[in-house]
């Protein structure tokens, strides 16, 4: 049923990138003990900034997950025949996103231990209770799915009806993953650079920008790499949804941007001069996010000249740059841009350790093993088939 | 075959692994085993409740107290006897018992059981403010 | 005797319901009877900045509070695990004044500690049920269940709450055998001295205070010495648009 013996053979270069990926996984789990031993003190995290590159990185794959849906819509709700190969890898990369996410939380933890807690005392007025509760069926939808999927196309048969069904329902849940993920910032009255109704559609479509965008530089690579090609059509209709959503992400920055700067409202003004401007002496975030904005203008310049964005080598460059990009405005911007200035009008500068960036690399590992073996897996029944 | 040498060698490596209790109770050096003695308070000849009850069931006391405590702010424990006790660990607990050391750790330790880490907390012996620094 | 599966049904679910119904009344009326019919409480703090700025450098509360409660002492202001401090007048109510009101109280400080609010967003968002707001008014932490996610520090408005982020034991100086210390991994915060409220004592800040400038009392009883203080001076709360409703008040 899990054909993980598929993704136990494969060529010299295959294990040596399993086994690099090993070697960070393992640096990243012994810096994890030594967190554990130690207590989070091992971080840059302060007093005043609680949540630094952890939960950054769990909010950004939540939408890296999220963004599966814009292969499975096409393909299952409108019988889009072209995605057929790209939408299982999309899955796929969802699976191992959700995964990364729930292990970003875990890392997180003070008392890791404890985590049970959650199931054992629910809050369902906490949102972080409902966060839990998408993320994990959010896991078991598309494992199931990838799964029947995957199964279906070693025997040579359609997948069932029901498969089709899941994968509908798929489509709201992956919403409401991101959306709750949101609402996990927007709701909170002291953080006034999360408290915007635009934080949830601005993670929509920054999430249906970098996902996809992750998605056709995979295929590019699998397609190099090995035999397995999801095919031309796929990729470019793939870019048509990545230009459409970086540009809606583009104008609902520009919104926001627009809100806090002409209402000249200093709390709201505040964190966007902390991030864009610099505050208090304090300038090292700046020049990240100038890079950020840069970067997506760079890559919306590409995508929407339809004889630059259909240039494989170009694509590849304006998705690797949304992707950055939105790394940095999502996985760093965003949750410290939260936290400066602090309730009293501090700014904490926050520095990532090295033991952070070391755990944060060894969940990436663990993400790009998954995402290996799942794609080793898919492959090898492509070519059996 | 060219699976004969990791088949064996799997073999061996289950079969070792499978019989660890009998090689390593072979092998751990003969101890008497006593009964561990634990200190008992010098006035008090009753416990909060009968100690078979606490035999079984102190943890689920423990809990008990813990949430009416934090949750209910109910102190006040009424025993068996009537007697009426405030529901702490360090005070009421240890305040008969002395401390971890000469009490609860003795079970503890012989038996190989682990407890929800209390001590990291709650003070393990209530006689003296410790000066730590 | 015969019986269909439809009546089977029907008769097995009405049954469910009745039992079901008389052990929720049960409950309910088990509740109420609990609660020995004692009036609300709500306890609630006003400070009166003024008598707090007469002695300067004063800092009795804290030390007070912080030596009750074996709170660690970290140098490093980036780990610092405070209940009560004191911050500059212009950096608790930034938006108070002007730059020409702005001399008059330049630097004065503030005593600072746990709003204890009404409607706590620090409640609201725990996922665990470790943090909640009790029926005197009193917003505790539950450090045994406390799984150290910090949503609440992120939720809190007013930047009242500290995380453990190393064991906090070698960091206290003289441990007061009669209160537990925590553990590393839990948030924590002012607690009301609930566990002095509990033996009917005023809170180690407002007994140590030697110009008697904090004021504890029960602001649901309209003859209490807090609400008299606050029918007769102007009072003003922190950050009080959010909605939170702070039980602690400020008389400038």
């Amino acid at each position: 049923m899990f054909m993980f013996e598929k993704a136990l053979t494969g060529s010299r270069r295959y294990w040596l990138w399993i086994a690099c990926l090993l070697l960070v996984v393992l640096a990243g789990f012994l810096c994890y003990l030594r967190q554990l031993a130690q207590g989070l003190i091992i971080t840059g995290l302060s007093r005043d900034i609680t949540w630094g590159l952890y939960i950054a990185q769990f909010t950004f794959f939540v939408g890296i997950a999220a963004s599966a849906v814009t292969v499975v819509l096409p393909y299952y709700l409108h019988d889009y025949k072209q995605f057929a190969r790209i939408t299982i890898l999309g899955e796929l990369l969802a699976v191992s996103a959700v995964t990364m996410s729930v292990l970003f939380i875990f890392v997180d933890l003070g008392q890791p231990t404890r985590i049970l807690n959650v199931l054992l005392n629910p809050q369902p007025q906490s949102v972080m209770f409902w966060d839990m509760i998408a993320l994990s069926g959010y896991f078991l939808i598309n494992t199931v799915i990838a799964m029947g999927a995957i199964n279906a196309g070693r025997e040579h048969v359609s997948p069932p009806g029901w498969i089709k069904t899941l994968a509908i329902v798929s489509i709201p849940w992956a919403i409401s993953i991101h959306t709750v993920t949101a609402f996990l910032y927007s709701g909170l009255p002291g953080r006034s650079y999360w408290l915007t109704a635009i934080l949830a559609p601005r993670f929509l479509a920054s999430a249906f920008s970098s996902g996809p965008a992750l998605l056709i530089v995979l295929c590019v690579a699998m397609r190099k790499l090995t035999a397995f090609d999801v095919g031309r059509e796929a990729i470019h209709k793939l870019a048509v949804i990545v230009t459409y959503a970086t540009a809606i992400n583009i104008l609902f920055v520009l919104a926001e941007v627009f809100t806090a700067f002409y209402s000249e409202i200093p709390e709201h003004e505040q964190s966007f001069e902390y991030l864009f401007i610099g505050l208090n002496g304090d300038y090292h975030l700046v020049p990240w996010m100038w890079i950020s904005f840069l970067l997506s203008l760079i890559a919306l310049t590409i995508l929407l000249v339809p004889r630059w964005r259909t240039e494989i080598h170009l694509l590849v460059m304006a998705c690797l740059c949304i992707f950055f990009s939105i790394w940095l405005d999502k996985g760093l911007g965003l949750i410290i841009g939260g936290f400066v200035p602090s309730p009293l009008g501090t700014i904490t500068r926050y520095t990532p350790t090295l033991p952070e960036w070391t755990i944060v690399l060894g969940i990436w590992a663990m993400g790009a093993l998954m995402t290996t073996a799942f794609y080793k897996v898919t492959l090898s029944i492509w070519k059996e088939s | 075959m060219s699976d004969r040498p990791f088949i064996l060698g799997g073999l061996i490596v289950f079969v070792a692994f499978v019989t660890t209790p009998v090689w390593r109770d072979v092998s751990t050096r003969r101890i008497a085993l006593v009964a561990p003695e634990i200190k008992l308070p010098a006035q008090e000849k009753h416990c909060v409740a009968p100690i078979s009850y606490m035999r079984t069931s102190h943890m689920q006391l423990l809990d008990e107290w813990r949430e009416d405590v934090v949750r209910d702010q109910q102190r006040q424990y009424v025993a068996y006897d009537g007697k009426v006790y405030d529901k702490s660990l360090t005070r009421t607990c240890l305040g008969c018992h002395g401390s971890r050391g000469e009490f609860c750790d003795r079970c503890h330790s012989y038996s190989g059981v682990s407890t929800l880490n209390c001590w990291s907390c709650h003070n393990d012996s209530p006689l003296a403010a410790r000066s730590v620094r | 005797m015969k019986i269909t599966r439809k009546q089977f049904l029907r008769l097995s679910g009405l049954s469910v319901i009745a039992v079901a119904a008389k052990k929720l009344l049960r409950t309910r009326t088990a509740s109420g009877a609990n609660s020995e019919g004692e009036k609300a409480v709500r306890w609630g703090m006003a400070i009166d900045l003024q008598k707090c700025r007469q002695k300067e450098g004063c800092n009795g509360c804290i030390k007070a509070c912080h030596s009750a409660h074996n709170v660690p002492q970290f140098a490093d202001r980036a780990h610092e695990v405070k209940w009560i401090w004191k911050q500059p007048f212009e950096e608790v109510f930034p938006f108070a004044q002007t730059q020409y009101t702005r001399e008059i109280f330049a630097g004065s400080p503030v005593l600072l500690m746990c709003n204890h609010c009404d409607d706590p967003p620090c409640q609201d968002v725990c996922p665990v049920g470790a943090t909640w707001r009790r029926d005197d008014g009193v917003v505790t932490v539950d450090f045994h269940r406390c799984i150290g996610c910090r949503y609440c520090m992120a939720a809190c408005p007013y930047g009242s709450r500290s995380f453990n982020w190393q064991d906090p034991r070698p960091a206290i100086t003289t441990v007061n055998a009669d209160f537990p210390t925590r553990t590393k991994g839990v948030v924590e915060k002012c607690n009301f001295c609930e566990e002095r409220l509990a033996k009917k004592l005023a809170p180690a800040c407002v007994e140590a205070c030697e110009e008697k400038a904090l004021l504890f009392g029960d602001l649901e009883q309209p003859d209490s010495e807090i609400r008299k203080v606050l029918r007769s001076r102007f009072a003003v709360q922190r950050k009080p648009e959010l909605g939170t409703g702070p039980s602690v008040y400020y008389l400038i």
